[in-house]
């Protein structure tokens, strides 16, 4: 007893110290990993809310060019896994863009993992915006935006001050599921040896063979990640939901 | 009511001649003129598919009209062959000045009233903030909703909602208001309240036209009765001959179903 009590203390002892901030801890490398991780996540969902919104006002109101191009993106994008999305862009038209770069006497060029990181999960991100910010708008009682119309406002000015504050409230729900997974899709960028929170936990681990500290740890950070962007849109949603009468019972 | 200057003409507000307008197949205007002058309350009645509210709302270009024209003040509405409206920017400088009154109120949930009411005016119309405020708050003050100025329109009752509707319309400083059947949608005991609001606009000689299936209403405010049959003006003239003394068969059964 006494024996595994002191293995113990000592598990815990050295747990701390793989944790701490300055080396030999890693904790410094997980919430570096942890920034990056919030960078892209933040760069996708912005990006594909606005993909979204364009995405939405062309299935609505666009051309049948426009709405048959659109179908195409966000059914293509929704069926193909974003890590198969990730190695096309990151390997597939890194390695295209450098072979015609190469063909024009140029030299090849490096993709930032930031930048291809943002970009794909931005792309995916915005297929399910379109969705999701469609359904919204289609919400939206048709006599608010008939009362405008009638008023004179013209069409953007209608979109910004009443069908986006409107939809508000019927997209945040779908639009907090997104930065969710969000978060949880730049772990698959660790693939392409993205400095992300996943990629450095490897690192972590497989250094110190401390899988189970490692990722426990960065399981709690993505939690704490979580539990934080949750409180955040339950507030947002507040805001949105305001002069609509709460339903109770 | 007459109009309070006799027989001197007024200019015209809303002129509308030939208007046909078709969903599809069915053809719900076949032809209507119309001529509102400033002051004029025309009272607009008929039948449920008589094609009473599309034609309010070709005047507007809420429906795109199939063929007619439509002039508001002396300006022409410009159309394309097929009716729908040539100048956006004209269409929105019209619709600026015909403030409309749904059935449904129509008011931003989003907003309070006092926010619907400065919405147009501070944001379209580049009114100052200040001065549209307080134009909004003698409307309020005018329709009885001083109190309700900060209250968003899910808490007010049908009655009140409506009322505010009509401020908001107000707030514009419209030539002209459209109201249509602005009490259909209220509680039996509301519709004398917003009644009575339409009544005063009636009384400083606004021009309106005025949808409705309130005859009493109608006989009372209305310098001019036009009843609507098919896509068709089967009657129009003075509220006394309209309703006192219908000539078409078709109206005197209306006339009595409604009675």
């Amino acid at each position: 007893m006494a024996v595994t009590a002191l293995v113990g203390a000592a598990g815990a002892a050295s747990m701390f110290e793989l944790l701490q901030l300055s080396p030999p801890g890693w904790g410094a490398n997980l919430l570096r990993g942890l920034w990056n991780s919030i960078l892209i996540a933040c760069g996708a969902f912005g990006l594909g809310i606005g993909i979204g919104t364009l995405g939405a006002f062309g299935k609505l109101y666009g051309g049948p060019v426009v709405r048959d191009l659109l179908a195409v993106y966000t059914t293509v994008v929704r069926a193909v896994p974003e890590l198969v999305l990730i190695l096309i862009l990151y390997y597939a038209v890194t390695d295209a863009v450098n072979q015609t770069l190469l063909a024009f006497g140029y030299d090849r060029i490096q993709i930032s993992g930031l930048a291809a990181g943002i970009a794909v999960l931005g792309v995916v991100q915005g297929a399910y915006a379109t969705e999701v910010l469609r359904g919204a708008i289609q919400a939206v009682p048709a006599g608010q935006i008939e009362a405008a119309r009638a008023m004179g406002m013209p069409p953007g000015l209608l979109a910004r001050r009443v069908t986006l504050p409107l939809m508000l409230s019927n997209a945040l729900p779908g639009l907090a599921n997104l930065w969710l997974v969000a978060t949880k899709d730049t772990a698959l960028l660790a693939v392409v040896g993205f400095g992300e929170l996943t990629q450095e936990t490897r690192q972590a681990a497989g250094a110190t063979k401390a899988y189970f500290t490692f990722f426990m740890a960065a399981g709690m950070l993505y939690l704490i990640l979580s539990i934080g962007s949750g409180w955040l849109f339950a507030r947002l949603e507040r805001r949105a939901r305001r002069g609509q009468p709460e339903l109770h019972g | 009511m007459t109009r309070p200057d006799g027989d001197v003409p007024q200019p015209e507000a809303i002129r509308i001649e030939g208007l046909h307008k078709s969903f599809g197949q069915l053809e719900v205007l076949k032809g209507v003129s119309l001529t509102a002058c400033e002051g004029d309350v025309v009272a607009v009645i008929g039948g449920s598919g008589s094609g009473k509210s599309t034609m309010l709302r070709c005047i507007n270009f809420l429906e795109t009209p199939s063929a007619g024209k439509i002039v508001i003040g002396n300006e022409t509405v410009a159309m394309r062959p097929d009716g729908s409206p040539a100048d956006r920017k004209q269409i929105e400088r019209l619709r600026q000045s015909l403030g409309m009154v749904f059935q449904q109120f129509n008011l931003w949930s989003h907003r309070t009233i006092l926010e619907n009411l400065i919405e147009v005016p501070v944001h379209v119309l580049g009114v100052p903030r200040a001065e549209a405020v307080a134009r909004a708050e003698r409307l309020l003050a005018r329709v009885g909703l001083s109190a309700k100025a900060d209250t968003y329109p899910a808490f007010l009752s049908g009655g009140q909602q409506q009322r505010a509707a009509i401020a908001r319309a107000l707030c514009m400083e419209p030539r002209a208001m459209l109201f249509d059947e602005p009490t259909s949608a209220l509680d039996p005991e509301l519709v004398g309240e917003v009644l009575a609001v339409i009544r005063d606009l009636a009384a400083e000689g606004r021009t309106m036209i005025l949808v409705t299936h309130e005859m009493k209403f109608a006989r009372e405010v209305a310098s001019h009765v036009v009843f609507l049959h098919n896509g068709l003006i089967e009657e129009e003239g003075p509220p006394e001959q309209l309703f006192g003394a219908p000539r078409s068969e078709r109206l005197q059964q209306f006339l009595k179903s409604v009675a």
